[in-house]
């Protein structure tokens, strides 16, 4: 393989992980919260609203079966708005964004779901408010669970990342199909995928182990 | 302390209201232990969550220490809350935090500092006896020290009251003992007023003054403890009672057909039961002085009624007819409780 090739995969790997890593970022500052209000207002837990979560239920759901290629191109005008420009790395991060936030609140929700009713019982005998216990109670006893559904976030968002060549935001996936595919070079496509396959591993690795440590539940 | 004035409960549930409590009042009062007994399903959960408000009563007023709940406002309730701990069944401590941080967690809420807690905890880490578990999580203690913690939890905001919802239900039989031992020392030590639900008569007799005995939704016998026990009314209440007092006819009376009358050659099967006060007067051996009858005893024991000594003896008294009566009159003029069983052959 080329040095070239080589200086291209350097810059597809960290154009790959810099979508993955922005988008991750964004997506849990809106999924997180969005999670949080998911499960707190159903019914029967600490600020039970109807309206509320059966309107968010539908936005985080219409959100969710929408493809990724077709939401892409659907919210460009949007992306435009927000970076300036609808092609490159940054305008990928947006639709990324965007597809994993609702991913992200239904993983935090059935996380924050698991605890047990009691526990949050406890903390109202002590006279928490609702706050106090989102903070005190549900984010701490689900974080090692958050922690793997968040992992899930980012290995789906490595595959999302893969698409974001329609937009011209290059990456590891961009680079597979261009060279690899278009280009008969197989030898490029098998280095991309097995990157990407160590990737994932890596990511999984690392979101296990910290999700073990943070697990005081069976020791 | 506590006053529950006509307080109500009603699900409305798809189908069909539920009434978990209906029209309720009770009074109980300061350092006492009060005991609430019911079968699952009775509404005894839902009773001692009106207490602390967890369960919003339909109708109807709670007084805690002179306040009314019902009246209150989420941060007034929250605030009074403070005053009132509870333990639980299932413990429900936080399994991200170690022993200490669980005991410290009510005052983080209240906004205490790092120093004020300390000085909170410490003390209490003692009285449960768990210094040496300070830093080790939940999933590490057994049952008994994960309840040890629980009670350390609810007493770390001094609270008034203290609330046990089947707090002993998930324990062995030893540590059930070791917890209720525990219960009745801080009752003593800091005049907590402690209520508690069971299903379990063992705990009632062991620790408590009063009791309430609690059926589909009502309260339907309530009193002194030794009262209820010694003298239950209704059937659910003889029931409990006969959960721990199990003195019945032996094996060998099971196919001896039990007559209600006196018949012809029959002997009387009789229990009595009597307090410390009067188990050293020789009843039996007077008895068969008097009125010229013969005693057998089948069983007996003595068993503890939170501080007082309580036995029972089944004895079978053979003699003729009159002699029997004049026997049983004997024992009724004694001070001591005497049922008839019947009468064998």
């Amino acid at each position: 393989m080329s040095n070239e090739m080589i200086e291209l995969l350097i810059k597809s790997f960290w154009e790959t992980s810099y979508m993955v890593v922005a988008s991750t970022l964004l997506a849990s500052l809106i999924g997180i919260p969005l999670g949080i209000i998911l499960t707190v207002t159903r019914a029967n837990h600490i600020l039970p609203n109807a309206a509320v979560n059966s309107v968010l239920g539908v936005i985080v759901n219409a959100t969710r079966s929408t493809p990724f290629i077709i939401l892409m191109v659907a919210i460009i005008p949007l992306t435009r708005m927000l970076v300036g420009s609808s092609i490159g790395t940054t305008a990928a991060i947006v639709p990324l964004t965007i597809s994993a936030a609702p991913f992200i609140a239904r993983v935090i929700e059935s996380s924050l779901l698991e605890i047990d009713h009691g526990v949050i019982e406890a903390a109202q005998s002590m006279g928490a408010s609702p706050l106090q216990i989102i903070y005190k109670v549900l984010l701490p006893e689900a974080l090692h669970s958050i922690v793997l559904g968040i992992t899930l976030a980012v290995i789906a968002l490595i595959g999302y990342s893969a698409m974001a060549g329609v937009l011209g935001g290059g990456g590891l996936g961009d680079l597979a199909i261009r060279y690899g595919y278009q280009r008969f070079q197989p030898d490029v496509m098998i280095v991309t995928v097995v990157i990407l396959i160590a990737m994932v591993q890596i990511i999984q690795y690392l979101g296990d182990t910290l999700s073990k440590k943070l697990n005081k539940n069976k020791l | 302390m506590i006053e529950l004035r006509n307080v109500e409960k009603t699900y409305h549930t798809a189908s069909g209201d539920i009434h978990a409590l209906k029209r309720t009042s009770l009074t109980i009062e300061q350092g006492e232990i009060f005991g609430i007994i019911g079968l699952s399903g009775a509404g005894k959960s839902t009773l001692i969550r009106c207490i602390n408000m967890l369960e919003q009563p339909t109708a109807g007023q709670v007084f805690v220490d002179g306040e009314e709940l019902t009246a209150m406002t989420e941060t007034q309730l929250r605030k009074a809350r403070q005053n009132i701990g509870m333990i639980f069944q299932h413990f429900n401590l936080l399994a991200s935090r170690t022993v200490y941080d669980n005991i410290a967690f009510p005052l983080e809420i209240q906004g205490l500092s790092k120093d004020e807690i300390k000085k909170r905890v410490e003390p209490l880490l003692d009285l449960v006896q768990l210094r040496e578990r300070a830093d080790h999580y939940p999933s590490q203690l057994s049952g008994g020290q994960k309840q040890r913690v629980g009670i350390a939890r609810a007493l770390a905001s001094n609270p008034k009251v203290l609330l046990c919802d089947e707090a002993t239900s998930a324990l062995d039989p030893q540590t059930t003992k070791s917890i209720l031992n525990l219960l009745r020392d801080i009752n003593q030590r800091l005049n907590l007023t402690i209520v508690m639900i069971t299903h379990q008569m063992e705990v009632v007799k062991e620790i408590c003054d009063r009791v309430a005995v609690i059926e589909e939704g009502s309260i339907i016998e309530e009193g002194n403890m030794v009262e209820v026990f010694t003298n239950p009314q209704s059937p659910t209440t003889k029931d409990f009672v006969k959960s721990v007092n199990k003195l019945e006819l032996p094996e060998a009376f099971k196919d001896t057909p039990v007559q209600d009358k006196y018949f012809e050659g029959s002997s009387m099967v009789v229990r009595l039961s009597f307090f410390g006060g009067n188990a050293d007067k020789p009843v039996v051996s007077g008895m068969i002085r008097e009125c010229g009858v013969d005693a057998n005893i089948l069983s007996g024991n003595l068993d503890q009624l939170k501080d007082r000594i309580y036995g029972n003896l089944l004895i079978v008294i053979e003699g003729s007819k009159d002699a029997l009566e004049n026997a049983e009159a004997y024992l009724r003029a004694q001070n001591l409780q005497v049922e008839v069983l019947g009468y064998v052959k």
